[in-house]
């Protein structure tokens, strides 16, 4: 075959386009199917949708909805397996408030109301657990939201670390909100609540593997308000709402770009990186853009909208370094393009697996 | 970052690509070789090849180190980590890497203690902190990462550490750039040489290239201005009719290299009489392995493993990449049954081997190219 035919056959082969459904094909669950990449979408469109799924559902955004008497609520649930349980910045309990929270706000609803399931360890001490209940009771208080159900279960000593959580939110759509994540258009604006990477690394660092120190603490927070300046100053402008929790910001592009049928272009350069962070991760080898967050957003605003979006996103507490960070093309189609800054044009695409750090 | 933006600025590089077509004869095409796996990831990581004169083309060399393991060692760390009691430490990228009957990730879902680690030290931290257990660094690189094994094993027998050992796949630069320039189907008009095997073995380690076959050679550093200032070099020395070593990475590497690094090899290493080289074949004294005054520290001599010499899949075409004869995208299964999820070559697997690089960075390109 020549040069010419081979090229030719690339882009045939490779192409994703949104109606097609991963396969899983691995025999055994793998951390890779955890971690927010291509294993995890193979695992979710492969496995899981194919044996519950339901229109509502297969959309794959962050919370459901549902009507009731009129009014629309959204759910949606969460657990949170988090190591170390404290971590700088925040620690599992704060999360599992936050990480719900978030999930009906960039689904446009205003939190109302959580559940909360503890699975605890033989062994943990009652003051963690104190320390986390409080850390729960602190978050919905900020976020104002009121645990109105839960569950307690211990398992034997060694069969979970210390304590997971799980929370379901019930949220209120909010009549301002016109989200989905199809909904993507060219010339869309994409924007970023603020600095990214934080969370996961924090987290690196915080369990001591890398005998390396910085002052990383995580971005916890609930994005309530930051949703809701966006849908105040854009309105059904504003097409689409993430939060860029596992698997990062390239994950979450690349989510939506498969869903919505369009191709995301991100400028390197104009994405927010703490500088801590930005050095811990290219120690790593790792790229902050697949680095776990847990209070940022990514929004989709047309552009007529995008000023005022990122003007009163900035007004936001947590939310001053917001930026424009790239916009939707109409190709190529389920992809994620990446400007590097230094003169080339390349693809971002989902991870493979956990993100492997590179030996040399 | 200081230091590091300084090396990515993209108005320099712009300035030094515009340079590049004034070096090149007409109806002349230049192929380059860049023999590691770290310039590779940099290539695609910044779309250097679209920065390049289309006379210019780069072939990925043989140069990483995860690419090139066979898959009977593979295989061999799998059977050390099922054993019962032993904690199997390894750097991340090997862990995807398919052996005959799948990966050591595979081997940790189903029960086997396999740990990630960013140094041999850390590897030695376990073994002290699990004293009842025993613990097994899966080493592999090239000269680059041989010295910090060899430290750790000197560090193990002075501290008198008895549950760790090492299984080592260290490999040696020259030999197989020798094979592929003895190659009589290789046209590679010259190198851009690994920087950070260089800062070991020293850039003059490398005059055998143009000495006996007459190729130059830019010992480079790893940021996208270093790859494409030592393009740049290789073209001027090829304008220019020269063929010698040059140094791009000067920041970091001297003529002689670091003497205690080498020494620390020389000081636990032995050569292997032949090693297997993934897409390469067997290639003479090409390997190291742990010398006899460390023997207790040698996990092939503590732990029965299967130890067999395995024929690559038929349908991977890894080696003719790692030859530079194709390109990824040329081998029968890129893209469709090889894939980062379901690699069948481990050029597929390191995110330094050339086809995924290919796959992550490079579509794009390739899909621009024909729209």
């Amino acid at each position: 075959m020549g040069h010419d035919d081979g090229r030719r056959r690339v882009p045939e082969m490779l192409r994703a386009p949104g109606a097609v459904r991963a396969r899983l094909h691995d025999e055994h669950i793998t951390m890779a199917h955890g971690a927010g990449g291509r294993s995890s979408q193979a695992l979710i469109e492969g496995l899981l949708l194919p044996a519950i799924g339901n229109e509502t559902l297969e959309r794959l955004a962050d919370a459901g909805t549902l009507e009731l008497g009129g009014a629309e609520l959204a759910v949606t649930t969460d657990s949170f397996v988090v190591r170390p349980l404290r971590f700088p910045g925040g620690s599992i309990g704060e999360l599992a408030v936050n990480g719900t929270v978030n999930d009906l706000a960039v689904s446009g609803a205003l939190p109302l109301a959580l559940t909360l399931s503890l699975v605890l360890e033989e062994g943990l001490s009652a003051e963690s657990l104190r320390a986390e209940a409080e850390a729960v009771g602190r978050a919905a208080a900020r976020a104002g939201v009121e645990v109105i159900a839960g569950d307690t279960k211990v398992v034997e000593h060694g069969r979970a670390d210390g304590m997971y959580i799980c929370t379901t939110g019930i949220g209120a759509v909010d009549p301002r909100s016109d989200l989905s994540t199809a909904a993507l258009t060219a010339g869309d604006r994409v924007l970023v609540s603020g600095p990214v990477g934080a969370h996961g690394m924090a987290i690196m660092l915080a369990r001591g593997e890398f005998e390396l120190e910085a002052p990383i603490v995580s971005d916890t927070a609930t994005l309530w308000p930051a949703a809701d300046a966006l849908l105040g100053a854009a309105g059904t402008d504003l097409h689409c709402m993430r939060d860029a929790t596992r698997g990062g910001v390239a994950s979450a592009l690349n989510e939506l770009a498969r869903a919505s049928d369009v191709g995301v272009l991100v400028r390197e350069t104009d994405v927010p990186v703490e500088p801590a962070v930005a050095a811990a991760a290219e120690l790593l080898g790792i790229d902050p853009l697949y680095v776990a967050n847990e209070g940022r957003l990514v929004a989709f605003v047309a552009p007529g909208s995008s000023r005022a979006a990122l003007a009163a996103l900035r007004e936001v507490a947590g939310c001053e370094q917001a930026c424009e960070i790239g916009e939707v093309l109409g190709e190529p189609s389920g992809m994620v393009l990446i400007d590097t800054g230094f003169g080339g044009q390349r693809v971002l695409d989902l991870l493979a697996g956990d993100p492997l750090p590179r030996i040399c | 970052m200081r230091f590091v933006d300084e090396f990515r600025d993209g108005e320099l590089g712009r300035a030094l690509a515009a340079e590049l077509p004034a070096l090149i004869e007409p109806d002349k095409t230049y192929k380059l070789m860049e023999v590691c796996g770290g310039h590779t990831h940099t290539i695609y990581r910044y779309g250097i090849e679209a920065m390049l004169p289309d006379a210019v083309q780069l072939v990925h060399g043989p140069g990483c180190p995860v690419c090139v393991l066979p898959m009977g060692r593979v295989d061999d760390g799998i059977a050390i980590a099922r054993q019962p009691g032993v904690i199997l430490t390894c750097f991340g990228d090997l862990m995807r890497v398919p052996g005959s009957r799948g990966t050591l990730l595979e081997a940790r879902s189903l029960g086997a203690d396999v740990r990630m680690v960013y140094s041999p030290l850390d590897a030695l931290r376990i073994a002290r902190e699990n004293p009842e257990r025993e613990t097994v660094f899966f080493a592999l690189g090239f000269e680059t990462t041989a010295p910090s094994t060899a430290l750790t094993l000197m560090r193990a027998r002075r501290e008198r550490v008895r549950n760790f050992s090492c299984l080592c796949n260290h490999v040696l630069i020259e030999p197989p750039l020798r094979a592929l320039l003895d190659a009589p189907a290789l046209q590679i008009d010259g190198f851009i040489g690994p920087g950070h095997v260089a800062t070991v073995i020293g850039a003059e380690d490398f005059e055998f290239i143009p000495r006996d076959y007459r190729r130059p050679v830019v010992i480079s550093g790893f940021e996208p201005l270093d790859v494409l200032q030592s393009v740049q070099m290789l073209l001027a020395q090829l304008a220019a009719d020269r063929c010698e070593v040059e140094n791009q990475y000067r920041r970091v590497v001297g003529g002689t290299g670091n003497p205690r690094a080498r020494e620390a090899i020389a000081e636990v290493f032995t050569p292997r009489e032949e090693f297997e080289w993934r897409g390469l074949g067997t290639i003479p004294r090409s390997a190291l392995r742990i010398s006899d005054a460390y023997a207790e520290l040698d996990a092939e001599r503590r732990f029965a493993m299967p130890g067999e010499q395995l024929d690559d899949p038929p349908e991977c075409q890894c080696g003719e990449v790692l030859r530079g004869e194709i390109k990824p995208w040329e081998c029968r299964v890129f893209g469709t049954a090889c894939t980062p999820d379901t690699a069948i070559g481990a050029c597929m697997v390191s995110p330094e081997g050339a086809c995924a690089a290919y796959y992550s960075y490079g579509r794009h390109a390739r899909v621009g190219e024909t729209a």
